[in-house]
């Protein structure tokens, strides 16, 4: 059955009523936005039309094996947003440290600090987690995709939320919660795609030739729900006119506040979390030979974690306005889930069980480790800051910067770069990486960075809280408050060092990526790699 | 095991697993945040607290907008550095009536739960438009083309409509006034009396020093200088030592 000219037809119809939309629109953003719109339409209309390749899958994918189009464009994409979310970061350290550099109004802190987050989050982390659960759960389910052409308009889609979404902040379009800034028709728009995700990613499960489905997709599974429940809820808003940007939020102050720290800390507990377990569940075992540690310590994790981290969300916000016992609620059920997130990382770490000489040969097994012992310190600070007193604190300080990193440029970035690593040959079907030295060099980078970013911003944090809270011996305050954002400066500097080391590491992976896709081989001293037999890397064929 | 066994059942089945989540993550939302919405003493009424004037609204677009958040709280916690540096401690109908609320996360700037009436619209407008000619420490960027931009009161009722659509307790004489109420609380010369029959302890004046226009820089600080203002502190603190 081919739709190929009724598709056409409507892509060209959506685009067209995006462009009436764009010219009665109300304010400039929301022109600006409907024309992105209209074009990213008539672009799908014309690629419908004319069969381009990127909308359906390839020839040489069609050959019995697994359907990794979408995987490749999703490796890229990750690679691309991640540098360009690592150089916005950049930018707005350097701003704290030399306010000279906010360029008004487009390129002020203010406008660029989304910015930074919702792309090393959302574009970086979420192309991450779109490719690898595309390419994860083909392997682990020994069948291709389901909807082909679904998945192929869930990445083009997703791309396109990213750029309404950064576009929207550099032109002031956000609702002003944390992680969630994009307006409520970037907010339909995203939720359009998540559930063809969902359908995509459920449909090939079902799908499945293996009997059980394998632990990776309980995480990824546990991710895609949660998302779209949390985005759903806590987007709800009224726009002030269906032809222009803005909206209220539904909710207001405490009830807007604890709805909006459900949302933001979960985005942490299943985008960051339980999406990038799956990551860990599917590369770290494969990188190292080993089966996973233990099957009962990943259920009796899996449960735990995800029922516990959606309690945690009032420790984002005590001594607030917000009523007593919802805050100790939310302390108590944070330090519990110290244990669900060690679970994790202990059934990662053992995992090298018998292979552990290979942290010293092979570069990519050094980055996960690095990545679970990120993943393991990041999470009992969590819990630790989330006690009350240490939280009195800790709360609004650079301590909180600190720890969001130490999980995010460790956790995060180190596993998903570890996953880089190992999909870059095998989608492109070359012998190996350009090259392992060029890892090894990108881990040390990272490293380095990460410790100089945290050190400095716990310093900082822990200043900056027990500077606020001087008392001098005739029981009056001793500083002001400009004298503690002085006193801030020489560590904004040295951050601005760690994040330029951490970028380095991404751009030298940036560049080993694309001479990898090219098919070119440094000469160097060989390294261990794990073994790869492409020949056995293909779906079941279908039961005659 | 049994439990092992359920779960053997649970991973051979997609619906299963997928429903089994759902109600899992769907626990802890629904008991913490629920009640906010029907316990009577999560927000305990105050005299004073008011809906913004359209200005005031406008202005708060305006800090939304520019993602003042980012680097400023409002949200007073009951320490003693604290409310000795900012004022009472929060409560919570002081942010009844703010869609979205903007408790902020960071402190890189100060808390500006309380700055209403803290400075001169002088003070404001120079610090707005270069932070570091009143502040030599500070790393605020700056904001002056707020003072060239000219606010557009014609369309503004809509935007107290959708805010009472969301439960601001706007009346239709709000709505339909907003412009006028909007141009009266900007400007020196003209009459205020509508404005703050509706709006008790509203204040009206120009406020960026440009008398010949109403500009995104009159809105901005027409909010930031209600900011805490409405409570009357004087006549809470004895009701608080009442009830110790």
């Amino acid at each position: 059955m081919d739709m190929t000219a009724e598709r056409s037809i409507g892509w060209t119809i959506l685009a067209a009523a995006a462009l009436l939309m764009a010219a009665g629109a109300h304010d400039s953003a929301f022109s600006i936005h409907m024309t992105i719109m209209a074009l990213a339409g008539f672009a799908a209309a014309f690629a419908t039309a004319n069969g381009i390749g990127f909308l359906k899958p390839s020839l040489a994918d069609l050959s019995g094996r697994y359907d990794d189009q979408v995987v490749r464009w999703g490796v890229l994409a990750t690679v691309f947003w991640g540098v360009v979310g690592l150089l916005v970061g950049l930018v707005i350290a350097a701003q704290l440290a030399f306010p000279q550099l906010n360029i008004e109004p487009y390129l002020n802190f203010g406008r660029l600090r989304p910015l930074h987050t919702s792309a090393v989050i959302f574009a970086f982390g979420g192309n991450a987690l779109l490719a690898t659960s595309f390419y994860v759960v083909q392997r682990t389910g020994r069948v291709r995709l389901a909807f082909p052409s679904l998945a192929r308009f869930v990445f083009w889609g997703y791309q396109l939320f990213i750029v309404l979404a950064a576009t929207g902040y550099l032109l002031g379009v956000t609702e002003a919660r944390e992680y969630a800034e994009p307006e409520w028709y970037v907010d339909l728009w995203l939720t359009v795609v998540w559930v063809s995700y969902a359908a995509v990613f459920i449909g090939t499960i079902v799908r499945r030739k293996e009997p059980h489905i394998y632990v990776a997709n309980w995480f990824y599974l546990a991710f895609i729900i949660t998302i779209a429940i949390l985005h759903i809820v806590n987007n709800l808003s009224m726009p002030v006119s269906f032809l222009g940007s803005k909206s209220y939020s539904a909710f207001a102050g405490v009830q807007d506040a604890l709805t909006q720290w459900w949302y933001g800390h979960n985005a942490v507990g299943f985008f960051l979390t339980a999406g990038f377990l799956a990551m860990m569940y599917y590369f770290v075992p494969k990188q190292a030979e080993r089966p996973v540690y233990s099957y009962k310590l990943s259920i009796v994790h899996f449960w735990s974690l995800i029922f516990l981290y959606i309690w945690a969300g009032p420790h984002h916000l005590h001594y607030t306005a917000l009523p007593d016992w919802a805050q100790t609620l939310g302390m108590v059920f944070s330090i519990m889930l110290w244990m669900p997130s060690w679970g994790g990382m202990i059934n990662g770490l053992m995992t090298l069980n018998g292979a552990w000489d290979k942290i010293r040969t092979d570069p990519i097994i050094r980055m996960m480790v690095a990545a679970l012992a990120f993943y393991g310190m990041s999470t009992f600070e969590g819990p630790m800051m989330s006690v009350k007193t240490v939280n009195s604190l800790s709360h609004y300080t650079n301590w909180t910067i600190g720890h969001v990193h130490s999980g995010a440029l460790g956790w995060n970035g180190m596993i998903t770069f570890a996953a880089i690593y190992y999909l870059v040959p095998r989608l492109w079907h070359r012998e190996r990486l350009y090259s392992l030295r060029f890892v090894n060099w990108h881990f040390w980078l990272a490293i380095v960075g990460i410790a100089l970013y945290a050190s400095s911003m716990w310093v900082a944090g822990i200043t900056q809280g027990l500077m606020w809270r001087e008392y001098g011996a005739d029981g009056y305050l001793v500083y002001s408050f400009a004298d503690v954002v002085k006193a801030m400066h020489p560590y904004y500097v040295m951050r601005i060092g760690g994040g330029l080391l951490y970028f380095a590491g991404a751009l030298m992976m940036t560049w080993n990526v694309y001479k990898t896709i090219r098919g070119d081989l440094r000469e160097e001293a060989p390294l261990h790699q794990a073994r790869f037999d492409p020949a056995g890397d293909k779906p079941l064929p279908a039961r005659a | 095991m049994p439990v092992i066994k359920f779960q053997k059942t649970l991973e051979r089945n997609i619906t299963l697993l997928a429903v089994a989540t759902l109600v899992v993550v769907a626990i802890g939302g629904i008991v913490e945040i629920a009640p906010l919405f029907y316990i009577h003493q999560t927000v305990e009424r105050v005299q004073g607290i008011r809906p913004l004037t359209p200005l005031e609204q406008a202005g708060r677009d305006i800090y939304v907008r520019e993602g003042c958040y980012t680097c400023h709280s409002q949200m007073i916690r009951p320490f003693r550095d604290e409310v000795e540096r900012y004022g009472h401690y929060s409560l919570a109908a002081e942010s009844m009536y703010d869609h979205p609320f903007q408790w902020g996360s960071e402190r890189t700037g100060p808390d500006l739960a309380r700055v209403g009436a803290r400075y001169s619209d002088e003070w404001h407008t120079q610090h707005l438009k270069d932070p570091r000619s009143v502040v030599p420490e500070s790393i605020m960027p700056p904001y002056g083309f707020l003072a060239d931009k000219d606010l557009d009161p014609e369309a503004y009722g809509g935007h107290l409509v959708a805010l009472k659509d969301v439960g601001v307790p706007y009346s239709k004489d709000d709505v339909a006034n907003a412009q006028a109420d909007m141009q009266a609380q900007g400007s020196a010369e003209s009459d205020s009396a509508a404005l703050k029959k509706r709006y008790p302890d509203a204040q009206a004046r120009d406020f960026d020093g440009n008398p010949s226009r109403l500009t995104e820089m009159d809105a901005l600080i027409a909010y930031l200088q209600q900011l805490g203002t409405h409570v009357d502190f004087r006549k809470v603190q004895p009701q608080e030592e009442d009830q110790r």
